[in-house]
């Protein structure tokens, strides 16, 4: 099993990010959240109308189950929406870290990658822990880097989808590109499998909310998600087996019965 | 004095950020302030005038992805 994962200097067990929106109830969020084994729940800021508690009693709820909180920029479309809403975030949820999403396109959601490097260089000046949600785009990992990102998010598929690894040959590349860097995929997960794909690439972890939050029971998918997470987790590094083209059989040939009989 | 609140356009008395959060029934909660898409801390909202026509923006932490 690999060591703990680190992303900026915070040491984690588990390598399954969880979201909260979406579940049935906050009940079932709750033993969601538990069932993960997660330690880390991405949250969101939005209007209230005054004298509604909702967010008060998510908040609570959030902060009872003892995890850490990883506040998004979720829908921003320009550079100033996302740097103002992270800042607002690291107010109320009192956490440097942000999960930076900077939105470019409305039927994939796929990220403004310009928009992205540039609210990341800003918020990381700014004393921010930027987690960005990019594509799978090599030069852009080396963008957001240099713009003082520790971490990288790109998407398995667009946010929602339930597709998983669209681009299995580009997250294998980013992965190969940058061996150093915690690699999460974020997005576009649909089911356990995908999750231990991503693991089984050495991605460090996974980042899932639709796929735990709309399924028939959220709380045994994400007891699934966790061990599919753990088995990929493993698998990685216990260095799998490569394809190959021909059956080989894998019990002994020596010995085997009739073997002098011609079946000619 | 006129000005839009959370996208809506509302005719309110208080004549600083602190004063609107009282006015609307936000002050006992924990939320996020920007004023004209610039983050407010909230501890420079009572010294924070508002004028006609500014866009305050008043979030509370939410489910999210």
């Amino acid at each position: 099993m690999r060591d703990r994962l680190t992303v900026y200097d915070t040491e984690l067990s588990s390598r399954l990010l969880v979201g909260t929106a979406q579940y049935p109830s906050p009940a079932i969020l709750s033993e969601a959240i538990k069932a993960s084994g997660t330690e880390v729940v991405t949250v969101s800021l939005r209007r209230e109308a005054g004298g509604s508690r909702a967010g008060e009693s998510f908040w609570t709820l959030i902060r009872e189950l003892g995890v850490k909180v990883l506040p998004n920029t979720a829908g921003c479309r320009t550079v100033k929406e996302a740097v103002t809403t992270a800042q607002m975030a690291r107010e109320v949820f009192a956490t440097s870290w942000v999960k930076l999403e900077v939105i470019g396109e409305d039927d994939t959601l796929q990220p403004d990658v310009f928009g992205l490097v540039e609210a990341a260089g800003i918020l990381a000046r700014d004393g921010f822990q930027v987690f960005p949600y990019m594509t799978e785009d090599l030069v852009v990992a080396e963008k957001l880097l240099g713009a003082g990102c520790e971490v990288l998010m790109p998407w398995g598929a667009p946010i929602g989808s339930g597709r998983g690894l669209n681009n299995r040959f580009g997250l294998e590349a980013l992965r190969k590109h940058f061996p150093g860097v915690p690699l999460i995929v974020d997005a576009g997960i649909g089911t356990p499998s995908h999750a231990a794909a991503a693991m089984e690439l050495g991605y460090d972890a996974v980042l899932i909310n639709t796929a735990i939050a709309k399924s028939g029971d959220p709380v045994a998918m994400a007891r699934a998600f966790a061990l599919a997470v753990e088995a990929g987790c493993l698998a990685y590094g216990a260095d799998p087996i490569m394809p190959r083209d021909m059956a080989e059989p894998s019990t002994p040939q020596l010995g085997r019965a009739f073997a002098d009989l011609s079946h000619a | 004095m006129q000005i839009r609140v959370n996208g809506k356009e509302l005719d309110v008395a208080a004549t600083t950020l602190a004063a609107l959060l009282e006015e609307l029934e936000y002050q006992n909660m924990v939320v996020a302030t920007a004023l004209n898409q610039n983050f407010v801390r909230a501890v420079d909202r009572g010294e924070t005038p508002l004028k006609a026509g500014d866009a305050v923006e008043i979030l509370t932490p939410k489910q999210g992805g």
